[in-house]
């Protein structure tokens, strides 16, 4: 079949656009009186079947996140401090996207010989799937810091350095506990 | 001799051969870890189970040897679950730390379980503590908790090195791989004790952390060390180059060939690619203005060599060359036919011996730390030492307008005064080579050439033996092979050399060259061919020869 055959050419009634134009006009008013008179319900103790549409006020109200949501990449600190990175390469290995580019070298004195020297993300190429996280033997690069906000002025800048990585913490508070999958089977 | 069956394959194999033998020449695996054919049998590591009729036990492979027909299974249910409970025990007290190990990825113990491990680990005892990360010589560092105790470094200095430094100490699951004491693994050979090493106990101090190995890729080349020609893997980190830190080559790998280093290559060899992004590596054409070399370029540089060479050859003054045996054959071949046929050279010497003799033995390592001297010789250059001398006393004399110099630094074989009064006395030198050096510095025209690696040809070791070497990297800035330098010099002046790549030269040279008529890159291979001066192949070897041409054109 033509691809084009789907595309019936339009009546002289269509051609002025008027009914288009309407039916928008409609939807759109719909949508303002249901709100309307939804959000008046639920001001004065009414519950209504339906609630009305909801606008947060970011920044300074911000969404919670699903707790699974992949945001900005941090690495894993030790007690002491030290990166619990070993530099196995795992991550920069299985990154479909090529994004990670690591250096390792010798950990004087210590048990465990290796650690990152280099340790770069860059998040112009990161397409946030994760796979760093899957592949770490070590559980030493999570993405729960609950950054989403990744913005520069140069490609140079979407760089993400290993001292960067390690100070970033986890923000528990951006992610919220999914009560509504309380008690039933996660799917 | 026995005929045996193997997997159901009927096997005429040599008597006193043992079952892993037999499989390995039928091409089918039995896993190994303390077997190396290079190496005596000890049957140590056990991993090697195969069941074999009309026997109650699981044999070991490596050390029985095969009788009349004896009937091998090595995928039997038995077997695999035999080399799955010795897997087990060896790995009771294994660390385990894969992600740290620079043998992840080429070790025999991942392979293995992956292969007919896969069991869960019923350890639950803490596991013993060993020392870890030791250096234990120049370029090894032992890791105990690692070792199985193959002992296949043991028997290699025992045997191959006969340096005898390394022991097995202590007892039971304490039994733990060192150096007797007082001693260092630094024999000449130490390194290889890392490449037999199945597992990630040996690793190489220089190869550590710098990468992971399934980032590298492999090509098949020759150590251009010494005149041995030990065949040899070059190791490159093509895909992640910001690993590499300027250093293109990663490691060197030995390669199997029966005829020249069996498995074997020499520390000396396997560190001498350095050179190929030294500090003092040649990647730009430079010319003398004013007394100071300053860059430049092909474009500006050629016509003015040209210009030189021309004049030097209209006013009928002498130009002389000095080849290099560090060249390939089809360089030396390209420069021979270019220098008689236009500039009218007919003695080209070649060799520039070091002032002090340098190490030798009489197994890997030899005198002449050149790799095609041999070739230079076929070739008709003149490889005697005095010639070079006689050539720069000319030069000193002021008989000669135009020299061309490959490679060399003078310094290295002959009085300062010498060199700096030869230099001087030619009124032109051009330099073509791969790093710089006190003649380079006094040279009036720097023409960069590439390096082993990143070049195509073929070299010929002390015994004749032609083999190839193949591009690993890309040249460096403007380097050029020297057959190519020498091809664009002759596109100008006098008759033009129709070459395109290497091969090209290569045919041109078996068709004038007695020596090694009759061969060509499909044929030399991996392998190489041997020459021979009458220029008659080996017997054998031509009908290898004859056989690989085929099967290349088919």
């Amino acid at each position: 079949m033509n691809v084009h055959d789907k595309y019936k050419p339009l009546t002289w009634w269509e051609k002025t656009y008027l009914p288009a134009i309407i039916s928008g006009v409609l939807l759109t008013f719909g949508h303002f009186r249901r709100n309307m008179v939804n959000h008046i319900k639920k001001a004065i103790g009414m519950k209504p079947k339906v609630s009305g549409a909801v606008t947060f006020q970011y920044p300074e109200v911000r969404r919670p996140f699903w707790p699974r949501l992949r945001t900005l990449h941090r690495l894993v600190r030790r007690e002491d401090g030290s990166p619990r990175c070993v530099g196995c390469m795992m991550c920069e290995t299985v990154c479909p996207a090529h994004c990670i580019y690591i250096v390792a070298e010798e950990r004087p004195e210590n048990q465990i010989e290796k650690q990152p020297r280099i340790f770069d993300i860059d998040l112009g190429k990161c397409i946030f799937c994760g796979y760093c996280v899957e592949a770490c033997p070590e559980d030493a690069i999570r993405m729960d810091t609950g950054i989403v906000e990744i913005s520069a002025y140069t490609r140079n800048d979407m760089m993400i350095r290993r001292d960067q990585l390690l100070s970033l913490e986890p923000k528990k508070e951006y992610y919220t506990e999914r009560p509504d999958l309380e008690g039933k089977p996660v799917l | 001799m026995p005929t045996i069956t193997i997997d159901g394959k009927e096997l005429t194999v040599e008597k006193g051969k043992t079952i892993i033998q037999a499989a390995d020449e039928a091409g089918i695996d039995i896993p190994r870890y303390c077997y190396h054919p290079g190496l005596s049998i000890v049957g140590q590591c056990r991993i090697c189970l195969v069941e074999v009729e009309k026997m109650p036990k699981l044999q070991v492979a490596c050390y029985t040897p095969v009788m009349d027909g004896m009937v091998v299974h090595t995928q039997s249910e038995r077997a695999r679950k035999g080399r799955k409970d010795v897997l087990e025990f060896l790995l009771v007290n294994h660390p385990i730390d894969c992600p740290v190990c620079d043998q992840a990825g080429e070790c025999f113990l991942q392979d293995y379980y992956m292969k007919f491990g896969l069991y869960d680990s019923k350890m639950l005892e803490d596991k013993n503590k060993k020392s870890k990360a030791v250096p234990i010589g120049k370029h090894i560092v032992l890791d105990s908790e690692r070792c199985i105790l193959c002992t296949r470094c043991i028997r290699f200095c025992d045997e191959v090195s006969k340096t005898n430094e390394l022991g097995i100490f202590h007892r039971g699951d304490h039994a733990e791989l060192l150096p007797y004491p007082g001693k260092t693994v630094d024999n000449p050979y130490s390194v290889n004790v890392v490449d037999i090493c199945p597992v990630g106990a040996l690793t190489e101090k220089d190869f550590r952390f710098r990468t992971r190995v399934w980032y590298l890729d492999e090509t098949n080349s020759v150590c251009t060390g010494c005149s041995t020609g030990c065949n040899i893997e070059v190791h490159t980190n093509k895909k992640r180059e910001y690993k590499n830190e300027g250093r293109r080559v990663t490691r060197l790998k030995p390669r199997f060939n029966k005829d020249v280093n069996e498995y074997w290559i020499c520390d000396e060899g396997r560190y001498s690619f350095t050179y190929v992004d030294a500090a003092d590596r040649l990647g730009v054409v430079m010319k003398r203005v004013k007394g100071e070399l300053q860059e430049s370029t092909w474009a500006e540089v050629m016509p003015e060599v040209l210009t030189a060479l021309q004049s030097a050859k209209e006013n009928n003054k002498r130009i002389a060359v000095l080849g290099s045996p560090k060249m390939t054959n089809e360089d030396l071949f390209a420069l021979k036919k270019f220098a008689s046929q236009t500039l009218g050279v007919s003695q080209m010497p070649v060799t520039v011996l070091p002032k002090e003799k340098p190490f030798s033995d009489d197994f890997l390592i030899r005198e002449d730390k050149n790799p095609n001297t041999k070739g230079a010789g076929y070739l008709g250059y003149d490889t005697d030492h005095k010639a070079t001398r006689k050539l720069l006393d000319d030069c000193a004399s002021g008989g000669v307008e135009l020299l061309i110099i490959f490679h060399h630094d003078l310094e290295a074989g002959f009085e300062t005064e010498l060199v700096k009064s030869a230099l001087s006395g030619a009124k032109t030198v051009v330099f073509v080579g791969s790093n710089a050096n006190t003649t380079s510095a006094r040279a009036t025209y720097i023409l960069p050439s590439c390096t082993y690696v990143e070049k195509e040809g073929t070299f010929t070791n002390f015994a004749g033996r032609v083999q190839k070497i193949n591009r690993a990297i890309e040249p460096l800035g403007d380097s050029l092979p020297e057959w190519t330098i020498i091809r664009n010099l002759s596109r100008k002046i006098g008759k033009a050399l129709a070459y395109f790549e290497a091969e090209d030269v290569f045919k041109d040279l078996t068709k004038n060259t007695a020596a090694f008529s009759g061969m060509s890159y499909s044929a030399i291979g991996d392998g190489g061919l041997v020459a021979e001066e009458n220029g008659k192949l080996k017997q054998g070897d031509a009908k290898a020869a004859a056989q690989k041409t085929e099967t290349a054109t088919a």
